[in-house]
């Protein structure tokens, strides 16, 4: 039925024909690789903007509001220690145990929250992306955003936790900002690829949690990674070694605790950071762009 | 169909510019929810991971079924037809916001969806929700800034006392969308798609939100609008588009269209 009256010049000319006379692009064509990263970062100040907003949104119905994002990890550090450094004293093996438990905790506590809201950053906000035109990545790299100013929060509690327990403050603590930025190019790539992963396979959601927790266990936040080399056979030493989560951990606990026993070499912790956060990013940016046009379904 | 041909504005050198090209559009929902009774409990579940099929919960609808038109530069286009007809669906998929399932789909430029469900966020205040609305339609840090206090006022929130600091989650629902609304008009578009975001205000509102719908056009754009509301349609459109079960009933002159839309109506 539908007889679309075309004005002379055009008539005769199918639609895709008629597109491409008058320069009308095909409505949802994925950009380049390259022009997806253009548009990420002309929409910069959208994802600061949108990251400080769902910060300030969380805690506008708390009374404490933002002072949560220190109490948060400071909790976490309480009920940790009561646990692991009370009631079961692990702390007997390892010297400064509560230091050591925190920085583990609080650096595993960085990924882990990316990963749980990172998977339901699609899902969770169909609402926007029907509505408004940006490019999706925004949405998980906002989430690595927010947690980037967690992190910033607990990394003020852990100064103060590491110093009260007696540890120097030497100059090797300025590695905590590159094993930080190395660690967030991590979660933002595990990011993506996670809320990708997350909008086809809902359930996922649900999964999250119990990756994490034993993942958490496999990276040596309660007790000393040396045991791995102890304790486990050659061949899944290497592996648990190979664990990004313990290779960050370990790289904030030799910058800030003295007497640290490293899992593995120092070079080799840096080098093992460094392609992990490559690889991870990379290939989680790959990926969602891939399923760009994707989103607004479901 | 009985609609003659579409009666046109005379455009530069009788040469009409294509804005909005659909060709053929299929588009498709997929739904994940609750199906048949009974899929939902744990062993259903497991006896459907262990067998591999599909989940029954899956459940597809489809939307739009070969639609095709083309729109010009300077129409104001009003898609009309009952609840569930496809109308706000095909917005969002000219919109690139919903993916199509089959056809062609030519914009000129990114077109821009203004819709009564378009997500800010509750929990801040309006005058924050207009900055982020500025930067997610793409502009400039200092553009958002210079254009937050013509936005505020031209919702008009802050006609009884300063609402604009106060969180979005109280507001009446009139007033929140008039202030997306307000948010969507304050750029420039070259195909803006207007979902019964008008419904909303009051008269008054309504009047100066017709004008900027008024303005934009003439600023060389397009403009769809989606409304149950005939009057509206017929103020502001002069060509008009019948959807009914995702397929075409009528594409013509407004007065015309709406005159077999409303028989069709009064049959039921």
């Amino acid at each position: 039925m539908p007889d679309t009256a075309f004005a002379d010049p055009d008539a005769g000319l199918s639609p895709a024909e008629l597109a491409a006379r008058h320069g009308l692009g095909f409505a949802g064509t994925r950009p380049t690789l390259g022009g997806y990263a253009r548009q990420l970062w002309a929409y910069r100040h959208f994802i600061v903007a949108y990251s400080n907003a769902r910060v300030s949104a969380s805690f506008s119905l708390t009374r404490l509001g933002r002072l949560w994002q220190v109490l948060t990890p400071l909790t976490n550090a309480a009920v940790y220690y009561l646990i692991f450094g009370v009631v079961l004293a692990t702390r007997h093996s390892t010297p400064n145990f509560i230091a050591y438990l925190c920085t583990g905790l609080f650096i595993f506590v960085f990924t882990q929250t990316v990963a749980q809201a990172g998977v339901a950053s699609i899902t969770g906000n169909m609402g926007l992306i029907r509505a408004l035109h940006f490019p999706r990545a925004c949405l998980p790299i906002a989430i690595a955003l927010i947690e980037l100013q967690n992190i910033g929060a607990s990394m003020l509690v852990l100064t103060g936790i590491v110093l009260l327990t007696g540890e120097p403050l030497t100059w090797e603590w300025l590695l905590i900002f590159p094993a930080l930025a190395l660690q967030m190019i991590f979660n933002t790539g595990l990011g993506m690829f996670l809320a990708r992963l997350g909008s086809k396979m809902t359930d996922l959601k649900q999964v999250i949690p119990f990756v994490m927790r034993t993942w958490m266990y496999g990276s040596g936040v309660f007790y000393a990674s040396s045991l791995f080399a102890e304790h486990l056979p050659r061949w899944a030493a290497v592996i648990v070694e190979a664990n990004p989560m313990l290779v960050y951990i370990e790289l904030i606990r030799h910058a800030m605790l003295e007497n640290v026993k490293l899992s593995s070499t120092l070079p080799h912790l840096w080098l093992l950071a460094v392609v992990w956060a490559l690889v991870v990013f990379v290939g989680g940016y790959v990926y969602f762009w891939r399923g760009e046009q994707e989103y607004g379904r479901g | 169909m009985g609609v003659a041909e579409v009666a046109e504005r005379p455009a530069e050198a009788g040469q009409r510019i294509p804005t909005v090209i659909v060709d053929d559009v299929h588009v498709v929902y997929r739904v994940q929810g609750p199906g048949t009774p009974g899929s939902g409990s744990p062993v259903a579940a497991l006896s459907r991971m262990l067998t591999g099929k599909r989940t029954p919960g899956l459940r597809e609808v489809h939307a739009i079924k070969g639609v095709s038109f083309t729109a010009y530069r300077g129409e104001a286009i009003g898609l009309i037809g009952s609840n569930g007809s496809g109308k706000s669906t095909i917005l969002r998929a000219i919109a690139g916001l919903l993916p199509i399932e089959k056809g062609g789909l030519y914009t000129a430029g990114q077109p821009s969806l203004l819709g009564v469900n378009a997500a800010l966020m509750n929990d801040l205040s309006g005058e924050r929700n207009v900055e982020l609305g500025c930067l997610a339609m793409g502009m400039s840090k200092a553009d958002a800034k210079k254009n937050s206090p013509s936005i505020i006022e031209f919702s008009g929130i802050n006609e009884r006392g300063d609402f604009a600091s106060l969180p979005m989650r109280t507001y009446s629902s009139g007033m929140a969308a008039r202030l997306r609304f307000a948010i969507a008009a304050a750029k420039k578009h070259d195909v803006l798609l207007i979902d019964e975001a008008l419904a909303t205000g009051d008269a008054r509102f309504r009047k100066r939100s017709e004008a900027r719908v008024r303005e934009l056009r003439a600023e060389a754009g397009t403009v769809f609008l989606v409304s149950h509301n005939n009057q509206s349609i017929i103020d502001t459109c002069e060509r008009a588009i019948w959807l009914e079960s995702g397929e075409i009933r009528g594409d013509g002159p407004t007065a015309d269209v709406i005159k077999e839309y409303q028989q069709y109506m009064n049959r039921k």
